[in-house]
């Protein structure tokens, strides 16, 4: 340690030093004080005024949703820049003369403008008044902006949609967060205005695509005008999705049901990927997305085709004859009956003192397992689901996906009706009948499906009894990271069935096509399986009319699933047309084509199948009558 | 030992005042801390935690007190080395706030070593010049800038812009006490540290905003160019419209209606300046010198020149952090996190400072003889 006398005479500086640090203190705390002196004393005013009415506003800047495209980048949806109306109610000395001059000025409607600026909610952040403001209406807006206090035009990003109708059920559209939704938890951090998902892809991934909202501090003087902007928070955009589907299958499926209504959904068995999910009559969300009138709403939501019914997963209907994929699985499992099993059709099966008919008059004659199918027999599958019984059937239908959900990630799924004993008295508080087996075995009384269930059912035939969850986004990019996130495949569940039983569907199921009821979705591209239905809507009666003398409305929904190509299948199809009539003449062909453009577009690895010869060309299904 | 000390010839006048202001200047800060977050809903709200962080604080003071200054600068190595240590944990280990790594979670508390790392500074320079006599530029100037160096690139890596600022204000003082030859270079330094504040806005004025965004965003990663402007606009109406009486306690409607965020933490100063005026301003702002007067009155008793530099070291480090501070909620300076001393919502800085005062206390203690 040295001592302190070696050094006294730096010592002695260091303290002479000192001299500038009080000097150095003295000065810079003068400065001081004479800044705080000018702040609070000088303008002392101005600031008192500033923080009283806090003349500072805060604006909301509105995120830019995430942009959506298809699994080859094709954008579905972006945003386009807009002009946004807003009036800081603060700053409104009068509210009835703004909304006069709005009118006058610009040409607003009176009525509309009162109810927003009028609406409940925060008197502090601007109101949202109307967006999409034409350029001219911005421009008069802003140059009588002197005579308006407290009205602002915003530059805000539209949800905008470049193919209008195309794929519209699955992307959905948007619209401002109602006041009861943002009473929801999952609203919490929105406000009056914010945009959210209301339909679609848009509303089940909202919390994806919607963003962060960002905040700007306006300074504005004592008549509402702006003085200076301080960006609090920048807006943080929502992150984008691709989807599964591929836009071009999209477009020939919806153009394929054309103005007919009815529902196409191509899913990739392997995967659960959806490729194309087509509902019809469609509606374009660019209108939708803005803000609609009243009586808009009213021509859409009355709208005789309800386009806003996504059919695929939401339109619930009697399967037909496609349900008997799933009562040979379940026939062959519960041995009652073995591939050659033989039953005699002579066209009618009588139960009791009712004669259940055979759609062909006259009957098939002799038939087994698979020429049942082939032919699409009732008969066989009346004295089948007879043997069985109602619950045994039940229990077959739930384990290939019927009556519950697929978890397809779209809001509102339906689950259709598997009926049971239990659920006739739960729903109608009467018991079960006999006779009501009989027409559940051919899918006809009260069994109930989306074509999506369809879809998934005979994409689980086609994947060896492995049921994936359908995957309708493939993967979310955050905008932050520039990261993009794969979402899972999921299998949810996997058959209990025999490992002969699948292999012997699937071989009678490509007799269909080959032989059978469906020889019009013969492909020369592909193999093809599948399996008609026809789906009665009314009980006709007897008389059989020509198709073409029965009103459309009372004409049967046409079914068909298929898969191909049969060996190792890539893509399942569940066609479904609403009063098309017979699934093989109406259905069939539309399944053929769409896979035949599939195979352009992404030739499956196997398509080396080809078909034989072809079979005459018939229209053959129809129905069983009760 | 405490008893003896204080009853034989420790304790005097001087001490009663210096720690008397200490208190009041802790007293106001609570007060502050108090009105902004009185209405927090928590089992243990800001106000209340202060009060243990100061007692906490309290403890470290009399621990640095009542030692042997001469023992403490021994381990001033050592020390420097283990705080290295830990800036290099929090880097990689450390609880992130913002963007930014500042914290070592212990327990329910965390820990904040750049905060401490300014004392330790303080008291290897003022060991590293008090050895032997430093004779050259090398010796003076460059040497004890490369000890600066490893723990202000670790600061800054945080980043902690506010911290690496004092840490280099620190060295600036030693080296204008000690370093510097010749009084010359004393008066530049001198004239350029009186016309900074005219210069900076000279300069910093008449940028354009994204011209300081920009600079700012480059020496701050963590600068949130909306948020400080927001901040910096909110702090100023707050202090402004204090005007000359103030709006009284709980009046603050900047800070009570929540415009002014932070106002516990870096703004306590606005808050406390909208609530009390002018008046209650000019009343802190003389505190805050006689404190320092005080301080430099320290340096200039010290009995041996390790003394006088750990005294000159905290009294620069202080005074840069009060002003600084100040300074930035005037409007005067761009935002850099530097809380207020001793007012402050804060465990590590409320230790750290109130242990720098001790120490500082220490200094001018009577002794019989060295021990």
């Amino acid at each position: 340690m040295a001592t302190a006398g070696l050094h006294d005479s730096e010592l002695g500086e260091l303290q002479r030093r000192l001299i500038i640090l009080r000097v150095g203190l003295l000065l810079v705390v003068a400065l001081l004080g004479l800044r705080l002196w000018h702040l609070q004393i000088r303008e002392g005013l101005y600031y008192r005024d500033l923080s009283e009415n806090n003349r500072t506003r805060s604006v909301i800047m509105e995120p830019a949703r995430g942009l959506i495209y298809d699994r080859n980048g094709v954008l579905l949806a972006n945003n386009v820049p807009s002009f946004t109306l807003y009036v800081s109610l603060e700053d409104v000395k009068d509210r009835n003369v703004l909304i006069d001059q709005l009118t006058n000025l610009v040409g607003l409607d009176p009525v509309f403008v009162r109810k927003k600026i009028m609406a409940r909610g925060s008197k502090q952040l601007p109101r949202k008044v109307k967006d999409r403001l034409s350029l001219r209406e911005a421009t008069l807006i802003e140059s009588h902006r002197l005579d308006m206090p407290g009205v602002m035009v915003q530059v805000e990003s539209q949800r905008n949609y470049p193919g209008g109708v195309t794929a519209s059920h699955l992307l959905g559209y948007v619209g401002e967060v109602s006041p009861e939704q943002l009473e929801r938890p999952e609203f919490s951090d929105l406000h009056q205005g914010s945009i959210v998902g209301q339909y679609g892809v848009e509303k089940f991934f909202d919390r994806f695509v919607r963003g962060q909202a960002g905040q700007k501090s306006i300074e504005v003087d004592a008549v509402g005008h702006e003085k200076r902007t301080v960006v609090v928070e920048q807006p943080h955009a929502g992150d984008n999705l691709y989807l599964t589907i591929d836009v071009r299958l999209q477009k020939v499926a919806e153009n394929l049901l054309g103005d007919e209504s009815g529902a196409i959904v191509a899913l990739d068995p392997r995967t659960g990927d959806v490729l194309a999910m087509a509902s019809r009559p469609g509606f374009d969300p660019n209108i939708l997305s803005r803000e609609l009138t009243p009586k808009q709403w009213a021509e859409i939501v009355q709208n005789e085709g309800r386009p806003l019914n996504n059919r695929a997963s939401q339109g619930q209907y009697p399967p037909g004859s496609v349900f008997k994929v799933m009562m040979a699985a379940a026939a062959l499992e519960t041995n009652t009956v073995t591939p050659a099993t033989t039953i005699h059709c002579n066209g009618g099966y009588q139960f009791g003192r009712r004669l259940y008919h055979d759609w062909k008059a006259g009957g098939h004659g002799s038939v087994d397992l698979r020429r049942a199918l082939v032919q699409s027999c009732d008969v066989y599958f009346y004295t089948v689901g007879q043997r069985m019984g109602i619950e045994t059937m039940a229990s077959f239908a739930h384990q290939f996906g019927l009556g519950e959900e697929t978890e397809i990630e779209l809001p509102s799924e339906r689950i259709g009706i598997v009926p049971s004993a239990a659920w006739k008295l739960k729903a109608k508080n009467e018991p079960w009948l006999p006779g009501e087996t009989i027409s559940a075995s051919i899918g006809q009384g009260y069994v109930n499906v989306t074509p999506l269930q369809m879809a998934s059912l005979i994409g689980t035939v086609a994947n060896d009894g492995v049921t994936f969850r359908p995957r309708l986004v493939q993967a979310v990019m955050d905008r932050a990271t520039g990261e993009l996130q794969e979402r899972p495949t999921v299998p949810k569940r996997t058959l209990k069935l025999r490992p002969e039983i699948l292999p012997l569907i699937k071989e009678a199921l490509a007799g269909v096509v080959k032989e059978g009821t469906a020889t019009r979705a013969k492909s020369a591209l592909i193999t093809i399986a599948g399996k008609t239905g026809t789906a009665q809507t009314t009980a006709l009666g007897k008389d059989k009319k020509a198709e073409k003398d029965i009103p459309k409305k009372f004409r049967d929904h046409a079914w068909f699933v298929a898969f191909a190509p049969v060996d190792a299948p890539t893509i399942a199809v569940a066609v479904l047309g609403e009063h098309m009539g017979h699934g093989g003449s109406a259905a069939a062909p539309l399944a053929k084509e769409l896979i035949e453009t599939y195979v352009k577009l992404m030739p499956p690895l196997s398509a080396s199948a080809t078909n034989g010869i072809v079979a005459r060309d018939g229209d053959v299904g129809g129905q069983g009558t009760r | 030992m405490i008893d003896r000390v204080i009853n034989s010839r420790g304790f005097d006048s001087f001490d009663l005042r210096f720690i008397g202001l200490i208190v009041a200047i802790l007293g106001v800060g609570v007060l502050s801390i108090y009105s902004v977050t009185h209405d927090q809903d928590a089992a243990f709200p800001f106000y209340a935690k202060q009060v243990v962080w100061i007692l906490l604080g309290a403890v470290a003071f009399l621990v640095m007190w009542l030692s042997d200054y001469h023992r403490i600068a021994r381990l001033a190595y050592p020390a420097y080395v283990i705080i290295l240590v830990l800036l290099a944990v929090v880097l990689f280990e450390g609880k992130s706030s913002r963007g930014a790594q500042r914290w070592i979670p212990m327990g329910p508390f965390a820990f904040q070593p750049s905060e401490f790392a300014k004392l330790v500074l303080i008291l290897t320079l003022a060991h590293y010049y008090s050895k032997a006599p430093r004779v050259g530029w090398l010796q003076r100037v460059v040497l004890p800038g490369v000890l600066v160096f490893p723990g202000l690139l670790l600061i800054l890596k945080q980043p902690d812009l506010g911290s690496g600022l004092s840490f280099l204000a620190v060295y600036a003082a030693m080296l204008l006490m000690v370093g510097m030859r010749s009084k010359a270079l004393g008066v530049i330094l001198l004239f350029s540290l009186m016309l900074f504040p005219f210069a900076w806005e000279a300069m910093w004025g008449s940028l354009h905003d994204y011209q300081r965004q920009r600079i700012m965003a480059f020496v701050d990663p963590t600068y949130d160019t909306g948020g400080k402007g927001y901040h910096a606009l909110q702090s100023r109406i707050a202090i402004g419209a204090g005007e000359l009486t103030g709006k009284g306690l709980y009046g603050g409607t900047q800070s009570q209606l929540k415009f002014l965020p932070e106002g516990h933490t870096d703004f306590v100063f606005s808050v406390f300046a909208e609530e009390w005026g002018f008046l209650g301003v000019l009343a802190l702002l003389l505190l805050f010198v006689a404190l320092i007067w005080l301080s430099l009155e320290i340096v200039a008793r010290a009995k041996d020149r390790l003394g006088a530099l750990l005294a000159v070291g905290i009294t620069c480090m202080l005074s840069f952090c009060i002003v600084v501070n100040i300074g930035m909620t005037a409007g005067m300076f761009p935002i850099v996190g530097i809380p207020l001393p001793l007012m402050s919502y804060g465990g590590s800085a409320t230790v750290m400072t109130l242990a720098s005062l001790g120490l500082l206390l220490n200094v001018k203690r009577r002794r019989l003889s060295f021990l």
